[in-house]
């Protein structure tokens, strides 16, 4: 019997896995026991409705999708009244990813948000289609300490952030979440992109940019998670190209002590469940008794010595 | 055979003919199906069918599976494609796709050959309903639209409807779904670009017709933009009801992503509707063209 519990901070997860903001609501109970899921990430919600972005929301590239949906929903309001019951018919951990353009507004929702039935509040500070002071804070360590720290001071729930891959240095980054009091990090959100058709050379996209997704970009996220685990404190959320067990696993040993998965739900929409059970059966088929021993787990003390590695024997 | 056989390790928990059904309280399933056959039926479609788990078999008129298409060139196909079901054949436990052959998807599909395996999810979406009161539809689609259009053949004939299908096409060798509504003991009326007979005036004229004869109870239509507009018309003009199906770029096909929005018009006001979820089908009256 694998033990598949982590925690991030005070919050125990039954096990690392689960869904990314935005690819998930429960609806996918059509076809899945939400209930197996590590937490259930609810769509990013904004204060006000919105329609979202002009279509196509989607386009697929050489190696995975660009998308831009813009954020639609009903607003604080509704989702409170009408949305979170549906979540609550489910026992795991409710993480509800909120956004805003103004921090002013931002912490207002977040205050909004703090209720007893949401047990996690997911800042998205990282939309790729915005700017550093309008929404993609992240872009920016002194903005994303600022903004940060306003959601702090207006709730008392587990705040993570959810950092941009496309800021320069995302070490920073997530120092000053840290240093701002998130509780955890999540790395990362998309990727910024553009695709241009060559028929009528307009841009793919409505929305003209959007965030790609795809398990191309593993490496890099992976890459990410490892160098913020060397610095932060804060347990670490890896998102990014995860298909399969050995992906989580991956991620665990960079330093992440939960994923959160988009991609392939879309593939294949058993995929969270089945990923959750082959990672049970390869912690089983590796004598791993708890998974929380992966994380951070990476055997990286490397022979650095090119001639030595070079003259080694063959 | 092309030997297509699934066994990456992200569809380990896609139910395979055999299998039980690990969750049978939930609606969708994630099928790895057989393809019996896979044959073209004219220059431009193929109707391929499939051995399907019988939680499968579920499928309702204009309900749709999202496919897992094979590669036609190599490269990854990164996207699942939404398509409605063309005939549930509950005998011989199979699904039927009448497809174009256009996109990388559906010429992938058009690869995969008797004895492959081909992973599709679903039944996905809001089909086709009837109304007790309606005695006599007409159904009018045009293109691959009609592949679409095809169950509600069955549909009203199970419920004692009589329908007319008016079928548009550019020419009589792409004229989808002929044979099937025919089996249905259908009326059917052709509309062909190669005479003229699919214009929009001779179309109105002979729904027209269709409704002085009291043949028109509801109207059914997909596949055309045109001819949603001139149904919509007539039905509003006429007071006669109707259905639209609906296609858009799709991603998740349960209503999480959105994605696959699209505009309808309710009371006056604009609203965003996912094709995935509320449709594909929708009410014709708050359809809006594209």
């Amino acid at each position: 019997m694998v033990d598949l519990s982590v925690k991030i901070g005070d919050l125990t997860l039954q096990n690392p896995v689960t869904p990314a903001s935005g690819a998930f609501s429960w609806e996918y109970a059509d076809i899945i026991d939400l209930n197996r899921l590590g937490g259930l990430v609810a769509k990013t919600i904004c204060r006000e409705p919105r329609f979202g972005n002009p279509t196509p929301r989607m386009a697929e590239t050489e190696a995975g999708i660009i998308q831009s949906i813009g954020l639609p929903g009903k607003g604080i309001n509704y989702f409170l009244e009408n949305i979170v019951p549906e979540y609550k018919k489910f026992t795991p951990p409710l993480i509800v990813s909120c956004s805003s353009e103004d921090p002013e507004e931002f912490a207002v929702l977040t205050k909004e948000l703090s209720i007893p039935e949401v047990d996690v509040v997911e800042c998205n500070i990282s939309c790729p289609t915005r700017n550093t002071t309008g929404g993609n804070f992240s872009l920016n360590s002194e903005h994303t300490k600022s903004v940060v720290g306003k959601l702090r001071e207006a709730t008392d729930k587990p705040l993570w952030a959810k950092l941009s891959p496309n800021a320069g240095d995302l070490v920073s980054i997530a120092l000053a979440a840290e240093e701002a009091g998130a509780d955890a990090v999540c790395i990362a959100n998309t990727f910024l992109s553009l695709k241009i058709r060559t028929d009528n050379f307009k841009p793919a996209l409505g929305n003209k940019y959007g965030g790609m997704v795809s398990p191309a970009l593993k490496p890099i996220v992976v890459r990410m998670v490892y160098q913020c685990a060397k610095e932060v404190k804060i347990p670490i959320i890896g998102i990014g190209g995860i298909t399969k067990a050995e992906d989580v696993v991956e991620y665990m040993l960079a330093g992440a002590s939960a994923v959160g998965i988009g991609y392939a739900g879309f593939r294949n929409p058993s995929a969270l469940t089945s990923i959750i059970d082959d990672l049970e059966a390869w912690c089983d088929s590796r004598g791993i008794e708890r998974v929380s021993d992966l994380i951070g787990a990476v055997d990286d003390d490397m022979e650095m010595d090119t001639l030595n590695a070079a003259s080694a024997g063959v | 055979m092309a030997g297509h056989v699934i066994e990456d390790s992200y569809s380990t928990a896609a139910i395979r003919i055999e299998d039980q059904d690990p969750e049978p309280s939930r609606p969708v399933g994630e099928f790895i199906c057989n393809v019996a056959t896979n044959d073209w039926v004219n220059d431009e479609y193929k109707l391929i069918s499939l051995d399907v788990h019988e939680k499968a078999l579920t499928a309702a008129a204009g309900q749709f599976f999202h496919l897992l298409c094979p590669s036609p060139d190599g490269a990854e196909v990164w996207m699942r494609r939404p398509m409605s079901v063309y005939r549930v054949d509950k005998q011989n436990r199979r699904v039927e796709f009448l497809y174009k052959c256009e996109g990388r998807g559906t010429k992938g599909m058009s690869t995969l050959e008797a004895g492959d395996e081909f992973n599709i999810s679903g039944p996905l979406g809001i089909g086709f309903w009837l109304k007790p009161e309606w005695k006599n539809i007409v159904v009018l689609g045009r293109g691959v639209g009609l592949a679409t259009l095809a169950p509600l053949s069955q549909l009203a004939s199970d419920q004692g409807v009589g329908i007319t299908a008016i079928l548009s096409a550019r020419n009589p060798d792409v004229v989808m779904s002929r044979d099937l509504f025919q089996s249905y003991n259908a009326d059917i009326i052709e509309v062909l670009d190669t005479d003229g007979s699919s214009e929009v005036s001779n179309v109105e004229r002979i729904i027209q017709s269709l409704i002085g004869e009291g043949k028109a109870d509801a109207f059914f239509t997909c596949g055309s933009n045109r001819l949603l507009n001139l149904m919509k018309q007539m039905g509003k003009k006429h007071g006669i009801p109707g259905q639209v199906a609906m296609e858009q770029i799709m991603v998740c096909g349960f209503g999480a992503c959105y994605v696959c929005v699209r505009t309808f018009e309710i009371d006056g006001d604009r609203v965003l509707k996912r094709v995935c979820r509320e449709g594909p089908v929708f009410n014709m009256e708050e359809a809006v063209g594209w």
